[in-house]
């Protein structure tokens, strides 16, 4: 099952202090876009660890615990949108 | 899934879906900051910063079975996904042996692919099944 976690305000970004961290760019020129991988069917979804919102509770929700059950992932503009 | 903090999730729930839906939303509201998630999906938006309406169907093995992306001002056909759901259940549940053609649903004709059916489809298959 999903496991919960404390909400908190802010979460780790970036590289230790005083150290050069990597840039954007760098990453965007070593990965070239047509490298991406693709969705296709027949074949295995990526796995994807996220924080949720799931009846009243935070929780950290990996694809692969749902192996077993079929699932449907949906991705949405956001929240509060009206479609 | 969507950019949304799990924050925003929560209100959104707690002040607005739950008055859609009894109990609010039963599943998990997942929160994909920076759009990594999506980006591997191929739904997120890099110009607008979001994620675009992408709805994958993944079986019990993890393999995705379908998949519908739309951009963000027309909304989907959940009837249309549940639809599809039905017929991959189905499909699985017969071990491969029946398939389900064009405007399959749940009660309608379904196929067995084989040698026999070769060249004979048109015998057992109408075109107005096509459609409701």
């Amino acid at each position: 099952m999903p496991e919960e976690f404390k909400p908190g305000c802010a979460r780790p970004t970036g590289g230790p202090v005083g150290e050069t961290a990597k840039t954007e760019d760098t990453r965007q020129e070593t990965k070239p876009k047509e490298t991406r991988p693709m969705i296709q069917v027949g074949k295995k979804a990526p796995d994807f660890s996220a924080p949720a919102y799931l009846n009243g509770k935070f929780v950290n929700v990996n694809l692969s615990e749902y192996l077993g059950k079929w699932v449907v992932l949906c991705f949405y503009p956001g929240d509060f949108t009206f479609v | 899934m969507s950019i949304d903090s799990v924050f925003v999730h929560k209100m959104w729930n707690d002040y607005e879906l739950s008055k859609m839906v009894d109990g609010g939303v039963p599943f998990p509201m997942m929160s994909d900051a920076g759009g990594k998630v999506g980006t591997i999906y191929g739904v997120y938006d890099d110009d607008a910063g979001v994620e675009t309406r992408g709805r994958f169907i993944i079986d019990p093995d993890g393999v995705v079975q379908g998949f519908e992306v739309l951009t963000p001002p027309v909304g989907r056909n959940v009837s249309e996904s549940l639809r599809q759901i039905q017929a991959f259940q189905l499909v699985r549940e017969s071990k491969g042996t029946e398939a389900t053609p064009s405007g399959w649903k749940p009660g309608k004709l379904t196929l067995k692919p084989g040698v026999d059916l070769v060249g004979k489809v048109w015998e057992v298959w109408k075109t107005d099944m096509a459609f409701d």
